[in-house]
């Protein structure tokens, strides 16, 4: 793997309009390939995070790059999935995951190409004609990971996508993501509050502290890729799980 | 849309019960007092007695009051388009909204026939005015309650302010705008018949409802009024059901509402 860097953020702090410091000169490097969660008690900035990087928000000081080709714009190598479906209910399955290409300019076929191989990846062509509202959960999100997918995105960014979700469902989206990956190497951001699913989906998990958001640890998860589901049953996955809700415990507890 | 057997029959039969109530009045009144209160079958009668210019005047309200309705859609479509752009804009041009929804008609009447002249063009623009209101003020709204993800994936995928209005805010005010199409649709025939009322006119076989109304009050042909009153209450059902369908049509395979609307 080359440590080729693909996100750069520079000592970025970031304050809303009178409120408080939400980060503080946090620096963090992503190479290619990288699977990165963030996690921390709420209030640590983690989506503000995620939000820097995807040029939803300017940072206060310091400095955001995203690697993207010689005068390409930086967010056309970006994909964001919301904790929320966020789908258009008035489009069909299909036509969801194809209204971001269908922004971008992509001709018709060649969207109708890209959606169906999208859908594909999460396992749901035979919903392709559905309307949102006829889906469950899961499926939603499902339709969301695609239309994100179907850009190609070279930087994937999640904000805690699968927190609305039971326990299994969670665990097989996991499973998926990570077997997407193997198909299309992306780089991830991947803010969540669950310590297993950090360390079953990632290599590294920043672990942030709050107020302000600074990154009080970085845990490398040395776990081998391709995990499945029996990775969860490993000794290895079981002990950087309890020693990362330990972490988390310590940082939580003068909060509360 | 489904149609239980109670949403048929329970209103016809309370329908039916209402008629037969209305004869027992009839019926227990003093000789002298039964013109007050005309008996269906008179009404129905008079319906067939006076059916060339009662037909006419029906269509000629009608006439005056799609226009209007149409006009009050595309100038409040406008409108809400523009005054979703800003809260500024919304701010400023909102007090003067109310001013139009607040001036009663029976003061604009005058003043429209000083300008536009008795007849089918005040209808029009008084029917637009009692129309436009609800239609603009829903339709503002739901151009500016689009969820913020979705704006926010739309500004991700550097989509044109034009794309956002096209693709997202349009379709996702929809609800909204189907909402004050519902109200106005009420409110249309009421505004050609109150415009044909107060500033409408009978030459060339122009008037309307609202004028045949006068006539017959002047001439005391109670039943025909109240057969002038039944085809405005029909034709209000019409513009109503029409909107509903159509809103049935747009919403049917994506909106909540529409699974749970019984009405």
């Amino acid at each position: 793997m080359s440590p080729r860097i693909v996100v750069e953020l520079a000592d970025v702090s970031k304050r809303f309009p009178s409120g408080p410091l939400v980060l503080d000169r946090l620096s963090v490097e992503a190479s290619a390939g990288d699977f990165i969660s963030l996690i921390g008690p709420s209030g640590c900035g983690k989506s503000t995070l995620l939000r820097l990087i995807a040029g939803l928000t300017a940072p206060t000081t310091g400095q955001v790059a995203v690697e993207c080709e010689a005068g390409a714009d930086p967010l056309s190598s970006l994909a964001f999935v919301f904790q929320e479906p966020t789908l258009l209910p008035w489009l069909t399955v299909a036509a969801n995951v194809e209204a971001p290409l269908r922004i971008r300019g992509v001709p018709a076929a060649q969207r109708a190409e890209l959606s169906q191989h999208a859908l594909e990846l999460v396992k749901l062509s035979d919903k392709a004609a559905a309307y949102p509202r006829q889906l469950s959960g899961g499926q939603k999100m499902r339709v969301s990971l695609a239309r994100a997918l179907a850009l190609s995105p070279r930087i994937l960014l999640l904000d805690e996508p699968f927190g609305a979700l039971d326990e299994l469902t969670r665990e097989h989206l996991n499973e998926e993501l990570l077997a997407i990956r193997q198909q299309q190497a992306f780089t991830a951001f991947f803010v969540t509050h669950s310590v297993s699913e950090a360390v079953f989906l990632s290599n590294r998990i920043l672990v942030l502290s709050a107020n302000p958001g600074r990154i009080h640890t970085e845990v490398i998860v040395d776990l081998p890729y391709p995990r499945t589901a029996e990775v969860r049953q490993s000794r290895d996955y079981l002990d950087t799980v309890a020693q990362t809700s330990q972490l988390l415990r310590s940082i939580e507890q003068p909060a509360a | 849309m489904q149609l239980r057997w109670s949403t048929i029959l329970l209103p016809a039969c309370a329908g039916v019960f209402l008629l037969l109530l209305w004869q027992g009045i009839h019926l227990a009144l003093s000789e002298d007092y039964r013109f007050l209160l005309p008996t269906p079958g008179a009404v129905v009668s008079a319906l067939f007695e006076h059916a060339g210019p009662l037909g006419r005047a029906a269509l000629n309200t009608t006439y005056g009051a799609l226009l209007g309705f149409g006009l009050a859609i595309a100038v409040s479509i406008a409108c809400a388009v523009l005054l979703s752009l800003s809260p500024l804009i919304r701010a400023s041009l909102y007090p003067f909204l109310m001013i139009l929804q607040m001036t009663p008609v029976i003061v604009v009447a005058p003043i429209l026939v000083l300008w536009v002249g008795a007849g089918l063009k005040s209808v029009i623009v008084i029917t637009f005015l009692i129309c436009f209101f609800p239609l603009v003020v829903n339709t503002t709204q739901g151009l500016i309650s689009t969820d913020r993800n979705l704006v926010e994936l739309f500004q991700m995928w550097r989509a044109s302010k034009l794309q956002q209005l096209v693709l997202l805010r349009a379709p996702s005010a929809l609800p909204y705008f189907f909402t004050g199409l519902r109200i106005a649709a009420t409110l249309a025939p009421i505004g050609a018949l109150v415009g044909d009322y107060t500033a409408g006119s009978s030459a060339g076989d122009g008037g309307g409802l609202g004028f045949q109304a006068i006539i017959y009050s002047s001439q005391a042909k109670y039943p025909a009024l109240f057969a002038t009153a039944a085809i405005t209450c029909v034709l209000g059902f019409l513009f109503v059901a029409v909107v509903i369908f159509l809103s049935w049509l747009t919403l049917r395979r994506w909106h909540d509402s529409i699974e749970r609307t019984d009405v």
